[in-house]
């Protein structure tokens, strides 16, 4: 790795130095040697050799971040790369333990408990990231179902990994079981109504061109932008909440 | 009211961390200051020698896996805010201090301090009560008359939960005004449909 590479790395900004000192020494600090970290300056000390304690579990609690920054519920890219770093931080650190604890038993060394403790303590957390990261996407691929409908749009789909995809049609078919199971014959659409009906034909209008658009009765819509209908009212809700439809209210 | 659909695990309650919230697992990456006993070798760190003369600081999850209450290992001091000079700072007045400069997470790292038998505890567990209904009125009060505003002058100096507090107290209200103007019965489109586009159309003009 080259010298400049390693300054973009850790301290994340191009450090233009000439001072071999101060070269040798971040060197020496990406090898790890503590006697120099004196020479970091002071707003580069967190990255010092004493906090490198932090270097574990960095990847995952990023991924935790990636989420937590999309507040409001949206589905970001699913980040194969993250995920697999982390796995292979846990299957290292996993290593490190198994030698350990067999040279502690064996040899009876019980000073390297403290390190085993310290690594059971990363592989913990790295295990809790990963649970939380891909237990909070399913959390949205779930409200996705309720928010947009079955059918999702191409962007939101490639967001996806396959088996959060294979998720999302498995409950969409349970979600549908349950719907048809209550309600009598035809079952309930829960999904609509979200707000007390207080009429059975509302007047919308078209936001953008979504096609034809055919009713209970037969007759076929032509949805074109701005124009505007008297529609029953659960046929519109869907669209509504796709933002294809506005409700009129006059 | 705006329709919930995805609904975050939310943060644990009092001592407890709810194990997939992601609020609680940020929270437990706040470092803290702390002295180690005993060494750890074969990691490349801090070797217990004469010469401590930097005391590391570990991120909360950690400080939690490797604490015993006998003390072999580990021991852990007060952050800052914790102590006696900021306890007697929040008797005084707990409505002028900043909470979100102070660490974003002043109550939950509060509690999760509480885990580690400081002699201070009750202290501390008191300290954190007092500032909550100190600061709790006027964050409802704000909460429930910012109609329409720009909040964030509000909201700045404010920590994690009562973000979260004002927030609820800001959709409740909104949903309020709503139904105030007749128009809960107003279908509209999602507001995850809305902000799919927005950032749709943000990432094709990048």
């Amino acid at each position: 790795m080259s010298l400049l590479t390693l300054r973009r790395n850790f301290f994340n900004v191009h450090v233009i130095t000439t001072t071999k000192i101060y070269r040798e020494n971040c060197l020496r600090w990406y090898i790890g040697d503590l006697a120099s970290y004196d020479f970091i300056p002071k707003k580069y000390r967190h990255l010092s050799a004493t906090n490198k304690f932090t270097m574990f579990c960095e990847k995952a609690v990023e991924l935790i971040r990636e989420l937590h920054r999309m507040g409001d519920g949206q589905l970001p890219a699913f980040n194969e790369d993250g995920i697999r770093q982390v796995l292979e931080e846990m299957k290292a650190l996993y290593e490190q333990n198994q030698t350990d604890v067999n040279e502690a038993k064996t040899e009876g060394k019980s000073e390297l408990i403290p390190s085993i403790k310290f690594r059971h303590s990363c592989l913990l957390r790295n295990q809790r990231c990963i649970a939380a990261y891909l237990y909070d996407r399913l959390l949205r691929i779930r409200a996705l179902r309720w928010e947009y409908g079955s059918v999702l749009p191409t962007t939101i789909r490639f967001h996806m990994c396959a088996e959060e995809m294979e998720w999302f049609n498995q409950y969409k078919k349970s979600l549908a079981t349950y719907m048809r199971s209550i309600g009598g014959e035809e079952g309930l659409d829960i999904t609509q109504d979200m707000k007390p009906p207080k009429s059975l034909y509302i007047e919308v209008r078209c936001l953008k061109d979504h096609g034809e658009f055919e009713i209970d009765d037969g007759t076929v819509i032509l949805l074109k932008k701005n124009s505007q209908h008297f529609l029953p009212r659960w046929k519109c809700e869907q669209l509504i909440r796709q933002g294809v439809l506005e409700h009129v209210i006059s | 009211m705006d329709l919930q659909s995805y609904m975050p695990v939310p943060p644990g309650i009092r001592m407890e961390e709810n194990f997939f919230s992601l609020d609680d697992i940020l929270l437990s990456h706040e470092r803290l200051p702390c002295r180690t006993e005993s060494a750890f070798p074969r990691l490349g760190f801090l070797e217990k020698s004469s010469e401590t003369r930097d005391i590391p600081e570990m991120p909360l999850w950690l400080a939690k896996g490797l604490y015993e209450r006998k003390r072999q290992v580990l021991s852990v001091e007060l952050p800052k805010v914790y102590r006696e000079e900021w306890r007697t700072v929040f008797g005084a007045d707990p409505i002028v201090v900043d909470l979100h400069k102070m660490g974003p997470y002043y109550y939950g790292l509060g509690s999760q301090m509480l885990h580690f038998d400081s002699p201070e505890n009750p202290e501390i567990a008191n300290t954190i009560l007092q500032t909550f209904i100190g600061r709790f009125r006027r964050t409802m009060d704000s909460s429930q008359n910012a109609y329409n505003e720009d909040t964030s002058a509000l909201v700045e100096r404010l920590d994690c939960l009562e973000r979260s507090l004002f927030r609820a107290g800001q959709s409740g209200l909104n949903g309020f005004q709503l139904w105030e103007k007749g128009r809960s019965s107003h279908l509209t489109a999602s507001s995850l449909v809305i902000n799919y586009r927005k950032r749709k159309i943000a990432d094709l003009q990048a």
